[in-house]
């Protein structure tokens, strides 16, 4: 009978003990904030018993997980101060002694150690489940070894340099053209200059009218 | 009237022609549409009461900026000749104005280029994912982001740090900044090769050029118009304020927009149409000009705004959800129940029954209004206003890239000009040694700019830039367009130059031209260069320095220029134009001396020009 009583005395002591270790800004304590439909918009579950058992057993997995020789069980994490947010406060009590707790330290360490686990866990992101007071680690920059817009400047400047390379050439290809051209046939340079130079490249040189193959003319 | 064999006792050198009409027009079209018409007319229209700027600017297009092109087309392709030439045809007393306009062309070739290579250099740091200007960079220890960073914004820091490392302030000279000589060095060689092979490689380089913003802007456009707040930003750009009408500082600056859109007194544009054939149509090809001009500045302007408003909306709904997050975590409301429609009622309910807590939240107040009146123009709407609209476009990369290949054209197209107004004369002067090829003449030009340019790329250099914009690229204009038109209409004679078009375009001008050369546009022109001294005289020369330590960082500082500098800015304003009465002077110590001068001036004899008979006349 008093064993029965005793046992009853700790199924209702137990769980106001409980209560007295977690509460709102309990010094080892922390608060967790959920923003579901922000992060998954329509798809966004509900947040229920169900869930929380859930939350529950990801802190358990998350603290064992960092201490290894500790196994921390679903009723080592308590959870209280829910609210429709959703947000609630949770504390961890050492699994050999339900009265004490985790330092806040501790569990910091745990949970950044499994944070990647605990988001995807509830489909989340560090922005929508928040630990207050445990930031998240800056992703680190993606530095390439090559700067990107190095790349597209090498490319552009070769193109370039191609082209210019490719138009000074052909430009001297056909001034030496030309001057075969002239020295080979006068008949050729002076239909060359009666037809004039469309294109725009100056010619060299002085166009002398006195030195025109006269006899054209004469052919009748 | 002269024959047509004129031309060709130059020792039959042949002048460049124009491959096709279309060329020609296309080039002109590309050298008077610049950055300017993207990015200062709209910051115009937005603040000089919309709608309303049109009347002004329109006004100022049909009294002045259209006879100011006739005349130049119309004299270029007359007399055959790049802008020295040209005016020492005229009257060698006035040659003084082609040399001006060299050294103008000299001088905004430098800083002109320079904008293109920033273009360059946003457009080579678009092919990343994410956009570097998108998100601050960590600093040494990994620990935080930039403080700078932090307290300016992401697309603040990527500009003044990473792309100019500015210095905080101008004694501060800095060092070159590698990558920005690695931008200049590309911009100035791609400009090389469309001028390798003179008007031939720029015809058809401009076929691409000229064309290509008109479809970006169409896209952007089309894009523009499906965004959220783009609405909100185009009435609020196009909703007239007639009262602003009283203002005369708005008729001062849709006249001075509208001179320099249409970069007259360049020389760029008498260079153009000196390699037309005489027998050109140069009162249509100058009306089509100008009127594109004016129509591309304001169809740009729709995409601009549409894209303003919804960056405008995006900041609106970014300050919004701000305050929705600290309303719902202080009081723990579920989450998304308050959204945008409903924040309103909500944050009366929640101030009425708890104001201690929400005020202690601080919260800002978001007001569209606000973000829309943040109006910017130039380097700061291209670079920091644009791009911070693009990274909230879905595919930021196509919109950054698509924008900046618009800027490279525009820059690139209106480059073509500015060169051409240093190359030409110089070509007509002769001083071209007969040895070296075209190519290599081009190719040194281009490297000395390069290399003056230099000075753009320290630490310091967007400082300079902006002197340069401000005082070589404003007055000596004014200036050398006001002699033009006296020289045109009063020395060479409205009557002479009314044959002359009679015989290129098959008839008189009609009575509008010769109202406008004789009177009107010379006297608008003068008022609006007294107006702008007087404004400029009034204003106390500052600058806005970029300075992390200063107290209300991230606002710039203004800092008064250093006296030296301040020297420099005047001598920049009138050594260009210091040209005009020197050369005048000149000219009439040597006729006064009676000698018959043998430069080249007179192995172009002009018909109506006898020495002999002048020198009696002075005896």
């Amino acid at each position: 009978m008093l064993v029965w009583i005793l046992f009853l005395l700790c199924q209702v002591g137990a769980p106001a003990l409980a209560q007295d270790l977690c509460q709102r800004d309990a010094p080892n304590g922390y608060k967790v904030r959920i923003s579901l439909k922000t992060a998954l918009g329509e798809d966004a579950y509900e947040w229920n018993q169900s869930e929380m058992f859930f939350f529950q057993a990801t802190m358990a997995f998350a603290m064992r997980r960092h201490f290894q020789m500790e196994t921390y069980n679903v009723d080592n994490i308590i959870l209280c101060v829910q609210t429709s947010r959703v947000s609630f406060w949770f504390v961890v009590t050492s699994p050999d002694n339900t009265t004490m707790l985790i330092p806040k330290a501790d569990v910091e360490k745990a949970v950044r150690m499994s944070r990647h686990r605990i988001n995807n866990a509830f489909l989340l992101s560090d922005r929508t489940l928040e630990f207050l007071g445990i930031y998240p680690t800056l992703a680190a920059p993606v530095n390439p070894d090559t700067p990107p817009w190095l790349i597209v400047f090498g490319v552009v400047i070769g193109a370039v340099c191609a082209g210019i390379i490719a138009l000074l050439v052909s430009s001297l290809l056909q001034k030496r053209r030309k001057e075969k051209g002239m020295t080979e046939d006068g008949q050729d340079e002076e239909d060359m200059q009666v037809k004039g130079v469309e294109n725009g490249i100056n010619l060299d040189g002085t166009y002398n009218r006195g030195f025109t193959d006269d006899d054209r003319f004469t052919k009748l | 009237m002269p024959e047509e064999g004129m031309e060709d006792s130059k020792g039959g050198e042949e002048r460049p022609k124009w491959n096709n009409k279309a060329e020609y027009l296309l080039t002109c079209i590309g050298f008077a549409v610049g950055v300017g018409n993207v990015w200062r007319f709209p910051y115009l229209c937005q603040i000089y009461g919309g709608g309303a700027f049109l009347i002004p600017y329109l006004i100022a297009l049909v009294f002045q900026g259209l006879p100011l092109l006739y005349l130049e087309l119309a004299i270029g392709q007359r007399l055959r000749m790049g802008s020295i030439g040209v005016w020492n045809s005229i009257s060698p007393y006035l040659g003084g104005v082609g040399v001006a306009s060299m050294l103008v062309s000299f001088c905004v070739s430098l800083f002109y280029n320079t904008i293109v290579a920033w273009v360059l250099w946003y457009l080579f740091n678009s092919f990343q994912e994410p956009l570097p200007w998108s998100q601050c960079p960590l600093n040494h220890n990994n620990t935080g982001y930039v403080e700078e960073c932090v307290e300016s914004t992401p697309v603040n820091y990527f500009w003044y740090r990473q792309t100019l490392n500015i210095t905080p302030n101008m004694e501060t000279s800095g060092s070159l900044q590698w990558w920005m000589v690695v931008s200049l060095a590309t911009a100035w060689s791609i400009v090389y090769i469309c001028f390798v092979r003179g008007i031939e490689t720029i015809g058809k380089a401009v076929y691409v050029t000229a064309t290509f913003p008109y479809l970006v802007l169409t896209i952007f456009l089309v894009r523009a118009l499906t965004l959220p707040g783009a609405y909100e930003g185009l009435i609020y750009l196009f909703t007239p304020d007639w009262e602003i009408l009283k203002n005369p500082q708005v008729w001062l600056d849709a006249a001075t927009q509208i001179f320099f859109s249409l970069s007259v007194a360049f020389g760029g544009l008498i260079s153009f149409s000196s390699y037309n054939s005489q027998k050109n149509n140069c009162e249509k090809d100058a009306v089509l000009v100008g009127v594109i001009n004016s129509a591309t500045s304001i169809y740009a302007s729709i995409p601009i705004f549409a894209i303003l408003g919804f960056k405008a909306h995006t900041n609106y709904v970014t300050c919004l959800n701000g305050n929705i997050l600290a309303l719902t975590n202080e009081f723990d409301i579920s989450d998304m129940n308050i959204t945008v429609e409903n924040y309103e009622q909500w944050f009366d309910s929640l101030n009425g029954t708890h104001p201690s807590r929400v005020s202690d939240l601080k919260l800002k107040t978001c007001d569209l209004q606000t973000f829309l009146d943040q109006s910017a123009s130039g380097t700061g709407l291209a670079f920091i206003v644009f791009t911070e609209a693009v990274i909230s476009m879905p595919g930021s990369q196509v919109w950054a890239v698509l924008f900046f290949i618009m800027l490279f054209s525009l820059g690139l197209s209106s480059m073509f000009g500015n060169l051409e107004g240093i190359l030409t004369p110089l070509h007509d002067l002769k001083l071209v040694p007969k040895w070296m090829p075209n190519e290599l003449f081009t190719a040194i030009i281009c490297l000395l700019l390069f290399l003056m340019a230099l000075i753009f790329c320290l630490g310091s250099g967007n400082y300079w830039l902006e002197i340069f914009n401000s005082y070589v690229g404003s007055v000596p204009f004014l200036i050398i367009a006001f002699f033009e038109i006296i020289a045109v209409a009063y020395i060479y004679g409205i009557g002479r130059f009314s044959d002359d078009l009679e015989f290129m375009t098959g008839h008189r001008p009609n009575i509008f031209w010769k109202v406008c050369w004789l009177v009107i546009s010379p006297l608008m022109l003068f008022v609006v260069l007294v107006a702008y001294v007087a404004v400029q005289a009034q204003t106390p020369p500052t600058y806005a320095a970029w300075n992390p330590d200063y107290v209300n960082f991230p606002n710039t500082e203004v800092l008064p220029y250093p006296d030296w500098v301040f020297a420099i800015c005047v001598l920049l304003s009138s050594v260009p134009v210091i040209s005009i009465p020197l050369v005048a002077i000149y000219r009439l110590i040597c006729c006064m001396s009676g000698r018959h001068s043998k430069d080249s001036l007179h192995n172009n004899p002009n018909p109506y020009a006898n020495e002999d008979y002048v020198v009696e006349l002075l005896l």
